[in-house]
């Protein structure tokens, strides 16, 4: 029987040598480009990542017997390994993307809601009268990790009453700044921007709460969320909003970012609490950088217990999480 | 030299030294101290990207070498493969050590009994938690691709066996995507680029197949 065979491919199809090797180099340049792009941003990235904060002005500050006596880490890990998502994902990239954030000047706060001073203030008037006083915290990531922190700040509950709040005001939002040619890292919606967080008024008046200005006494590096941050040493650290522009004084529950981001990851309360498991990973230990080991047990409201467990007499900390 | 020395002679080896770099790098990093305020998550995260880069360079090689018709090629994909295993091993044995062991509070290495909480430990956090059942997926493939790779084992369960088992390789890409996707907070623009690229890279071949199931038949049908 005869088979007619077809041509195996006709001549029209096949590629002529001028484009395929054309093609070849094509792909080699443009790989070899791409390496090398990627080299040159990762080397830049690195080296820039590895430089702490410029050291700032020096504050007039006192000391406080609510300071722990533990040894807080260097002024270089804590200005340069942030959770600072305006300022990039990447704990190394606040260092970097801060630097070169100019706060507005003057600072405002607005002050709103359920409290006789209301309006803007200055960070000026803000800071008129306070003591500014060295807290040495604890300070407890949710993701494991904690560090130990010289803060200089001011009792958040003195600064409170100043504004005279109402009856009917039970709790207090404070909001982070949104300017995304400032902050590059809110151009992405990785987050519901701008970054919102709450607390239970009583919570806001422990003298524990305090609002930040600076860091080793020196006014607080950008990427620590200058010019003014809230700290509230026995949650976890997303609780304290940096870069603070607002407070409003509520009679209902704020909803903080994280928790509208994750509900099923991230509460409002956030309290240090080693018995309730982050869904991904346990809180039962610590990391206190800069180990390599989980080397601390997590103590429930991060060792702040004897003054703070009060605030939650009867509450499921398993629900209010 | 012939072209087929330069490849085995000069090419592979430089390939191979250009794979240990991120390692050496690391090690050095650790070993100045030069790993920021967190040396676990750094490693961890160096490792586990790497394992995810090396899968990915992996799944180029034939892509690359239909394109550029370059067929040596070919020889750099075990290599690269294993160096996507070594990766993910270290990766998995930094969450061994690191995580479990010193949770464990680093117990008798010559006692049986730390073998069996160790594996009780691990095995329970696999359960646990989704994104490391994922990830121990996409080592579990490696392994049996890396216990796989060398001739004799072609040879032993021959060609097509061989190859249907090494398309595992695709789940592994996958699940590695999968498991970097589950892990990170909030910000998965960077799952997102590998997410993509592990899909075109896979893309690739489905729309090859189809094309050549759509070709083949047509070139049957005028014979």
């Amino acid at each position: 029987m005869l088979i007619k065979r077809p041509a195996d491919i006709p001549s029209s199809e096949i590629t002529d040598k001028k484009v395929y090797l054309n093609r070849r180099d094509f792909i080699r340049g443009a790989a070899g480009t791409a390496i090398a792009a990627g080299g040159i941003v990762g080397a830049a990235r690195w080296l820039n990542a590895q430089q702490p904060a410029v050291h700032g002005k020096k504050l007039v500050t006192t000391k406080s017997p609510l300071s722990t006596s533990e040894t807080p880490n260097t002024w270089e890990h804590i200005t340069t390994y942030n959770n600072y998502y305006e300022f990039g994902t990447d704990k190394g990239e606040p260092a970097i993307y801060a630097r070169a954030f100019k706060a507005p000047e003057p600072w405002t706060v607005t002050i709103e809601g359920e409290c006789a001073k209301k309006g803007p203030m200055n960070l000026e008037d803000v800071l008129k009268g306070v003591t500014l006083e060295d807290r040495i915290y604890r300070h407890r990531c949710v993701e494991a990790w904690s560090m130990v922190i010289p803060w200089v700040g001011f009792s958040l509950g003195d600064f409170i009453k100043k504004l005279e709040p109402t009856s009917k005001a039970k709790f207090v939002e404070f909001t982070t700044l949104y300017d995304p040619r400032r902050m590059p890292g809110q151009i992405q919606p990785v987050l519901n921007w701008p970054y919102v967080e709450g607390l239970r008024l009583d919570e806001a008046m422990h003298p524990l709460s305090i609002l930040v200005v600076g860091l080793y006494g020196e006014v607080l590096p950008n990427q620590n969320g200058a010019p003014l941050r809230l700290v509230v040493p026995w949650k976890y650290g997303f609780k304290g909003g940096k870069a603070i522009t607002k407070i409003r004084l509520l009679e209902k529950q704020p909803v903080n970012t994280w928790q509208r981001t994750a509900p099923n990851e991230y509460g409002f309360y956030a309290n240090v609490n080693p018995t309730v498991d982050h869904p991904r990973w346990s809180q039962a230990k610590e990391r206190r950088l800069p180990s390599l080991f989980q080397n601390y047990k997590t103590e429930m409201f991060n060792g702040y217990g004897a003054q703070v467990a009060s605030l939650y007499t009867g509450m499921d900390l398993r629900k209010n999480f | 030299m012939n072209p087929n020395q330069i490849v085995r002679w000069g090419l592979k080896p430089a390939v191979f030294l250009a794979s240990l770099v991120p390692f050496v790098w690391l090690v050095w990093s650790v070993y100045t101290g030069n790993v920021g305020a967190d040396p676990l998550q750094e490693i961890t995260n160096e490792t586990g990207i790497w394992a995810l880069r090396f899968l990915c360079i992996t799944l180029l090689v034939t892509p690359l070498r239909r394109l550029s018709g370059w067929n040596p090629l070919i020889r750099f994909r075990r290599m690269l493969g294993l160096f996507a295993f070594f990766y993910g091993t270290m990766h998995l044995l930094v969450f061994v050590v690191f995580d479990r062991l010193a949770g464990m509070g680093f117990p008798s290495p010559f006692a049986l009994r730390t073998y069996r909480e160790l594996a009780v430990s691990i095995g329970g956090e696999i359960l646990k938690r989704p994104y490391i059942t994922v990830g121990f997926t996409a080592w579990v493939c490696m392994l049996l691709l890396a216990s796989t790779s060398t001739t004799g084992m072609i040879r032993r369960m021959g060609a097509r066996r061989w190859q249907a088992l090494h398309r595992l390789v695709y789940v592994a890409a996958v699940a590695g995507v999968v498991h970097y996707w589950w892990s990170v907070k909030a910000d998965v623009s960077r799952p997102q680029t590998y997410a993509l690229i592990v899909a075109a890279l896979l893309g690739v071949r489905v729309w090859w197949l189809l094309r050549k199931r759509v070709v083949a038949p047509a070139r049957t049908a005028s014979a």
